[in-house]
């Protein structure tokens, strides 16, 4: 199994405060991985670098054999290939459902007008929303928003998905829409890096959950051995204090 | 009391202090001792009536200067706007180029900036600078108000969230491209109303390219003032002015109410 993604010693900081500081991780292609960890323990980060929407401070990330934080790479290029799905959806407010999807594909790729609606239409009718397509975001709810956006991240045919914590703004009756969707996309073989706080979704859906404490990966493993007995003792609090918050 | 009595409560009471208080201050101007001469030497009907074709005529010359300079505004303002905006250090000579630009133009007086090029630029004396008094007025118009309307641009750009666009450059699209497609269609869509107040403030001050000269509708009437020593005239352009803005603010309060209602709108 060739490696998605590779991330190699990442650190990252804002100003005086080092929110990544040395991360390591791998996955594969194929591979759904969740990562958990308190707020604050730099998930988003970590993805908003993978999307090279952050510059890193030192490391370096490779996607499929490229290295992506080289010097002098195209970075709109790199971030064709990557689809990133965002806790509050940012689909665009002036556009109709369907221009949202097909924005990107006729402006980055140079799809022409005609067969990006119709792979638009395809989509959003296998994620039940074809019928919304002439609608403005701001007439859909939370999760019709947050299916058009990983509908949106799709379009592009990206080789690789990073979802942040795209459950959270979410009122609970509507989660479930979207983590089917997630769960459809991961079925389909999507290589998947999932930031989330859903652990039973987690524990469902990923190969590999990584602990992110501090600005490390500090242990990872399958859900089944990281949810019931993980070894380090900040991830028994963490997971401690979820359960004490009824959340798993 | 219910809702509906309540409502109807309050509109007759605005109806009836809106009625005392026009009818205080009509009593109150109409019983000044130089009430009998201002009414003659403002408020002459026939005077009126005389004065408004000329002006009338006169007053097509602010609506040309006005559409010209608002069409170049309109462009370079975006243009600066966009150039403020551009990030990182090599555009930073561009950036302060432009702060100095809006701090100059919207620092001197536009009457100033208008007696300045108006009287300056001919008097260099090269045969390919226009002569047209209008024609200077209308670029000091443009180089004043293309600085206020930058400005309103920004706070534009500005206001739209930068997760919009993060959201399209995740997608792969250029910082152009999102500034192009995703940035200032939000941008200008918010400042509609205050770049209105902008083009109000255009319109009335076209009336300043007649001291150049240029026989607009301003002009017309200090020209018929001087003539009969009745300020009947000023009234006239006055109006005329006014019949202008009034269906402007009411069009753009109709823009706006269109972009929220498509906003909000459930196509199919």
């Amino acid at each position: 199994m060739s490696e998605a993604l590779v991330v190699d010693g990442l650190h990252k900081s804002f100003g005086t405060l080092e929110v990544l500081r040395g991360v390591d991780l791998a996955v594969a292609e194929h591979e759904v991985v969740c990562l958990i960890g308190a707020s604050g323990s730099g998930k988003s980060t970590l993805l908003r670098c993978v999307n090279l929407l952050e510059p890193i401070d030192q490391g370096r990330i490779v996607v499929e054999g490229e290295e992506i934080t080289a010097p002098g790479v195209n970075v709109n290029r790199i971030r064709r290939r990557i689809g990133i799905v965002f806790q509050a959806y940012n689909l665009f407010p002036h556009m109709s459902v369907l221009r949202n999807v097909t924005l990107a594909p006729t402006l980055a790729l140079g799809t022409s007008r005609v067969q990006a609606e119709a792979e638009a239409k395809e989509l959003l009718s296998r994620f039940g929303l074809a019928d919304k397509r002439n609608d403005y975001p701001d007439s859909l709810s939370g999760g019709q928003q947050q299916r058009v956006a990983i509908v949106r991240a799709l379009a592009m045919r990206p080789d690789l998905m990073l979802l942040d914590e795209v459950t959270s703004a979410l009122d609970p009756e509507l989660v479930a829409e979207v983590l089917e969707v997630i769960r459809e996309l991961a079925a389909g073989g999507m290589t998947m890096l999932i930031a989330t706080h859903e652990m039973g979704f987690a524990r469902d859906i990923a190969n590999r959950i990584c602990f992110l404490d501090e600005g490390v990966i500090l242990e990872q493993g399958p859900p089944e051995q990281m949810l019931t007995e993980p070894k380090e003792p900040r991830t028994q609090q963490f997971l401690q204090r979820i359960i004490n918050a009824g959340r798993l | 009391m219910t809702a509906g009595s309540e409502g109807r409560r309050a509109v007759t009471v605005a109806i009836l202090s809106t009625i005392v208080f026009f009818t205080l201050v009509g009593i109150a101007i109409t019983h000044a001792p130089g009430w009998p001469e201002v009414r003659r030497t403002f408020f002459d009907w026939g005077e009126f009536k005389a004065s408004i074709p000329e002006i009338a005529r006169a007053f097509l010359l602010n609506v040309k200067i006005f559409a010209i300079a608002e069409a170049f505004i309109l462009v370079l303002a975006l243009a600066l706007a966009v150039i403020r905006s551009l990030p990182g250090p090599v555009f930073f000579p561009m950036r302060m180029l432009g702060i100095a630009y809006a701090d100059f133009f919207r620092g001197v007086p536009t009457i100033l900036v208008i007696a300045l090029l108006g009287f300056g630029a001919p008097a260099l004396q090269l045969s390919w600078v226009p002569l047209s008094t209008t024609f200077w007025g209308i670029v000091a118009l443009v180089l004043v108000y293309t600085a206020y309307v930058s400005e309103v641009y920004r706070a534009g750009i500005e206001s739209v969230h930068p997760s919009q666009d993060a959201a399209a450059r995740s997608l792969g699209l250029s910082h152009w491209q999102s500034l192009r497609k995703v940035v200032l269609p939000q941008a200008v869509r918010r400042v509609i109303p205050p770049l209105l107040n902008d083009f109000i403030g255009l319109q009335k001050d076209t009336a300043l390219v007649g001291f150049l000269g240029s026989v607009e509708a301003f002009k017309q009437s200090q020209i018929d003032a001087a003539a009969t020593f009745n300020y009947t005239p000023f009234v006239a352009a006055a109006v005329l002015f006014v019949a202008l803005t009034i269906p402007l603010a009411r069009f753009t309060d109709w823009l706006v109410l269109r972009d929220r209602r498509r906003r909000q709108a459930t196509g199919v």
